[in-house]
């Protein structure tokens, strides 16, 4: 899914068939809370969970979608566009959440943190 | 108890600062007093001169502050100010005690120490009291007998002074404008731009004198006589200065406290003065020494009290502070921006100067020609709301072509999301076109969402081309992947039989849809009875509310609504509510909706809560979605001494009825049990009221941000009819209306209005009613219980847990503290703190 994987540790957080596509799950991963998207081609992406804007951790609750081809989710609480692919926020420049390593390996869905 | 905030001075910044502490304030620390030396409630000064255009003292009026914890005492001036003691007196010798004052004295106007200047017709022009005495003895001049023109020399020829020049042509006088400097708008406007604007005020029939001032006044023969430094003498009807302003900072000074070398009370970035409880804002305020004689640094400077006031990190960022101005009212077009008279390093300046079309424009531009720096128009200024926001931002064409006559037209898109289009109350693009796309689809309700707009009003043209650009005002579309409005998705959908979103967007839409699109389509799917709204891919199309069937909070927990139809409960009912929000340390209120609300409740814990409640017998008010919430009523002939109907009988009926109902927007219902209307039927989307004989039907009501009452539809029906015709309403609704658009916007957009709609689902004139009742009984029949729904599908409940890999941890992030007994989210350490952009009121468009 990444370019460069070496020096992350991969881990488990559920089963591939446990995401839905076009919607997200939260993952708890060394105590770091994030959201993980399946998009509908398969693909698979995480960022972090809380919600800049907010404060919330919700983004893995939001509607997914694209905004002019890049793929986004809506928080939420206010509807700002986050991308999938970097996590800058389409809404305002000031703003981003984090971006994080991701694979299916196995059917089994991996966040890698270094 | 609540401190005491003592507020001197109710003009425009001191009632901005009332309103920002209403908004922030929502626990109530603070109880405030506002003493204004003005008799009236605070208005819009700087629309002042609409008070001679028309305008009456209510529609300048500001909005009304009706709140127990504000106090307004007016017309009577603070004059004695005792640090020591934190006291103020007033005039009228009340005193007060304060733990925090803010002075929001504004200005005084300046009158240059000319002898004569207090004769009787020499006028200030500031207040409405200002502008009621020049109305009167301009009336008495228009009005005395005798040959001869009746004129009014005004002293300024600024902004201001121009106003008040245009405000005396209004009221019948010719005015003659009297300017020190070379120049009209000298602060402003450059030389180039100084000759046309002359030369556009002259054509005005205002007579303009630059580069002479007014030396004596006197009086001959009743009239007055303007002597002026070159020997000229100007007879008038009246005076009026208006040649600047001086901080009103007395109180300041008589007590000790610091002023500025220009005065104004001086005050540090955060507008504290130099004793730790007194503040200063607006124009009296000395900004790090620097007074500000426009409104919207004045309403930064509130924003920003109010923030302190209540414990926050605000500051003022004087640097950013914009003094662009346009000129109102006038009949002559002139603007300046950013740094009009190019006093940048290296900066450079493009003219175009079109003496013909009688238009002057200049842009100022860094010395690599990339980055806009301010700019003068004169003439013509119907750029100013697309370049003032470009100021600091690379120029999107070639300057030249951006103001040659027949250049490029530019338009909002042209502008980065962080250009601010509203600067008067800080509003950038990004917040407006969020605001669009939340629903504000006209000028009215984005100004009541943003504030953008509301004050100096220059801003107005963008907005409607913001809207336009959004696609609002030209095109329904739903969004950037349809070019079809709702009523034309739901007709494709249904025509076609399509069944998912997929397939929609394959054949009639573009990309992979987004948070507008695809709620629209999980609703009318939905409409057209698609099963459980979680079932297959329909579960990726809907709302976040929508999804686990609860309304997310401002922490990311949920409330719990159980529906109670009608508002009727039981006592058994209401103890296992009791018990339920006991068990699992939910706050609980009751809704203005007849019901209760419990929140706080974590993911993990909406299938436990539900469980309990759905075992006694309660099912999901569908207080999330877009469908029907409740339907009110009053007690009604069961026990009422005037009810002539059940009606709380009909309103349970009304409620199971309709329960689950997807719709463009949400809607409501009341079945009142005699005229006196107690639940309020009238302002719902459909209501009810007993009569003698039967039933009024009323539609199109409306609470909310735009409250309308219902309009009669059918009267003095029996049930039956009245069932046949309500269903025949909604079903015409949620096929024919857009998103979020509730049932009175929808039947005031209708042609033909309330009788095009009487024709439709009374008299059938489409032949469209058997087919909307099959739709209603189609809704009736299949009509189960989501909550229900998920709690017998193992599939759907294993979504429910905070985390994918620890389904049993909760959200770590969320916790509460306890308010009046119960439980509330705690305060975010790292809640955004804003400055000068005002906190969202109400918000009708953001969080829905
Ligand atoms: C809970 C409640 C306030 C309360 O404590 O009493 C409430 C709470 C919310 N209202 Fe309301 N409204 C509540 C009664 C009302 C009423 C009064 C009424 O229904 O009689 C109105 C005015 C009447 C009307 O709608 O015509 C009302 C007008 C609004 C509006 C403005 C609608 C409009 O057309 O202008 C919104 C915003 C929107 O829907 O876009 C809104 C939106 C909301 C939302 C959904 C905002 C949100 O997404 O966070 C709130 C969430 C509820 C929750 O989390 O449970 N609420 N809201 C009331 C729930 C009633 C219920 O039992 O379902
Ligand atoms: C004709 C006109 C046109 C304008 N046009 C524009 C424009 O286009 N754009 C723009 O940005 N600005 C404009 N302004 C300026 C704008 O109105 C002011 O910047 C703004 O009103 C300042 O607000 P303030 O609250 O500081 O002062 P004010 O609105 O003047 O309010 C101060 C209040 O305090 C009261 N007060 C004073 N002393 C005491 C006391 N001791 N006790 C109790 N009360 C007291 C005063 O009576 C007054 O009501 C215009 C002003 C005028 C007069
Ligand atoms: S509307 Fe009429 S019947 Fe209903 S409670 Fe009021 S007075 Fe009684
Ligand atoms: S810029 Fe003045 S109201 Fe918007």
């Amino acid at each position: 899914m990444t370019a460069v994987e070496t020096g992350l540790t991969w881990h488990t957080v559920c089963a591939f068939d446990r995401l839905q596509p076009e919607r997200g799950v939260a993952a708890l991963v060394d105590g770091v809370q994030i959201a993980i998207f399946r998009l509908h081609d398969g693909s698979v992406h995480a960022i972090g969970n809380v919600d800049p804007i907010s404060g919330a951790a919700v983004l893995s609750r939001g509607i997914v979608g694209d905004r002019g081809g890049v793929p986004v989710v809506a928080s939420p609480i206010y509807k700002q566009a986050f991308c999938l692919v970097d996590g800058r926020c389409l809404d305002d420049p000031a703003v981003s959440v984090a971006r994080f390593a991701v694979r299916v390996d196995d059917h089994r869905v991996q966040i890698g943190l270094p | 108890m609540a401190r005491h905030l003592v507020v001197v001075g109710n003009g425009m910044v001191g009632h901005r600062l009332v309103s920002a502490m209403q908004d922030r304030d929502l626990d109530r620390h603070w109880r405030i007093t506002v003493l204004g030396e003005e008799s009236r409630l605070a208005y819009d000064r700087v629309a002042l001169s609409a008070y001679v255009d028309g305008s009456s003292e209510e529609d300048l009026r500001l909005p009304e502050i009706d709140d127990p914890q504000v106090e307004l005492r007016l017309g009577d001036p603070v004059v004695t100010l005792d640090r020591d003691a934190r006291r103020v007196v007033t005039a009228s010798g009340v005193e007060l005690t304060y733990d925090a004052l803010v002075l929001a004295t504004g200005s005084v106007p300046f009158v240059p120490p000319v002898p004569g200047r207090d004769l009787p017709n020499c006028f200030v022009y500031r207040t409405l009291d200002d502008l009621d005495a020049i109305k009167e003895a301009a009336a008495a001049a228009v009005a005395r007998p005798g040959p001869g023109r009746r004129s009014a020399v005004v002293v300024g020829g600024g902004l201001l002074g121009l106003e008040a020049a245009r405000a005396m042509r209004l009221l019948g006088l010719s005015p003659q404008v009297v300017e020190i400097a070379p120049r009209l708008m000298p602060v402003q406007v450059d030389e180039g731009g100084g000759a046309l604007l002359r030369s556009l005020v002259e054509k005005q029939d205002m007579a303009v004198r630059c580069g002479v001032a007014v030396s004596a006044i006197g009086e001959d023969r009743g009239r007055l006589v303007a002597t002026l430094s070159d020997g000229v003498e100007l007879d008038a009807d009246l005076v009026v200065f208006s040649a600047g302003i001086r901080a009103a900072d007395s109180l300041a000074r008589g007590c000790g406290l610091a002023v500025g070398e220009r005065g104004g009370v001086l005050v540090d970035a955060t507008c504290r003065t130099r004793d730790e409880n007194i503040w200063a804002i607006g124009e009296c305020a000395a900004l790090e020494g620097r007074t500000y004689g426009l409104v919207a640094p004045g309403y930064a400077m509130a924003e920003v009290v109010a923030d302190r006031l209540l414990g926050g990190q605000a500051s003022m960022q004087p640097s950013e502070l914009d003094m662009s101005t346009k000129l109102k009212l006038l009949g002559v077009d002139v603007a300046s921006f950013g740094d009009a008279h190019a006093a940048t390093d290296g900066a450079l300046e493009v003219v175009v100067n079109d003496p013909v079309a009688g238009t002057y424009s200049k842009l100022v531009v860094s010395d690599d020609a990339r980055t806009l720096l301010g700019g003068v128009l004169v003439g013509d200024a119907s750029k100013y709301a697309t370049l003032r926001p470009l100021v600091g931002s690379p120029l999107p064409a070639d300057p030249v072509a951006m103001i040659a006559p027949g250049g490029v037209e530019l338009g909002a898109d042209a502008l980065p999301d962080s250009a601010q289009i509203c600067s008067c109350n800080a509003v950038t693009k990004g917040a407006l076109v969020r605001a669009i796309g939340d629903g504000a689809h006209d000028v009215a309700a984005l100004k009541s969402c943003t504030r953008a707009g509301t004050s100096c009003g220059s801003c107005l043209p963008m907005l409607k081309n913001l809207l336009v650009q959004q696609g609002v005002e030209v095109s329904k579309s739903v969004c950037e992947h349809f070019a079809h409005s709702r009523a034309e998705l739901f007709q494709i959908i249904a025509g076609a039989g399509i069944r998912t979103f997929s397939e929609l967007v394959a054949s009639h839409g573009t990309g992979r849809g987004c948070d507008l699109c695809k709620p629209v389509v999980a609703s009318i799917l939905a409409s057209l009875g698609g099963g459980h709204i979680l079932d297959g891919e329909q579960a990726a199309l809907q709302d976040t509310n929508d999804h686990f069937l609860a309304n997310m909070q401002r922490n990311g927990t949920y409330s719990v609504v159980p529906r109670i139809p009608g508002g009727e409960i039981t006592p058994a009912g209401l103890i296992v509510i009791g018990e339920v929000a006991r068990d699992f340390g939910l706050y609980t209120k009751i809704t203005g909706g007849q019901r209760i609300d419990m929140f706080g409740a974590r993911v993990e814990q909406l299938p436990q809560i539900w469980k309990r409640l759905v075992d006694a017998g309660f099912e999901s008010g569908h207080a999330y979605g877009k469908s029907l919430r409740t339907v009110k009523s009053c007690v009604g002939s069961s026990w009422c001494r005037y009810g002539v109907q059940d009606s709380v009988g009909m309103a349970v009926m009304l409620e199971l009825r309709y329960r689950g109902l997807r719709s463009p927007h949400k809607f409501k219902s009341g079945v009142s049990g005699c005229a006196r209307e107690c639940a309020e039927a009238r302002s719902k989307d459909f209501g009810v009221i007993a009569t003698e004989n039967g039933w009024n039907l009323y539609v199109g009501g409306n609470g909310g941000a735009n409250p309308r009452h219902a309009d009669l539809l059918v009267q003095d029906v029996d049930t039956d009819e009245l069932v046949r015709i309500i269903d025949r309403f909604l079903m015409f609704y949620i096929r024919t209306a857009d998103r979020l658009q509730r049932t009175a916007a929808w039947l005031q957009a209708m042609e033909g209005g309330l009788d095009h709609l009487r024709e439709v689902v009374v008299e059938d004139s489409l032949g469209i009613c058997a087919d909307l009742e099959a739709a209603m009984a189609a809704h009736v029949e299949n009509y189960a219980d989501e909550w229900r729904g998920v709690l017998e599908d193992p599939a759907k409940l294993e979504r429910y847990v905070s985390f994918v890999n620890a389904p049993d941890t909760p959200d770590p992030t969320i916790s509460f503290v306890t308010e009046r007994g119960q439980p509330i989210p705690a305060p975010q350490p790292g809640d955004p703190v804003l400055v000068g952009t005002p906190v969202p009121i109400g918000m009708p468009g953001v969080r829905r």
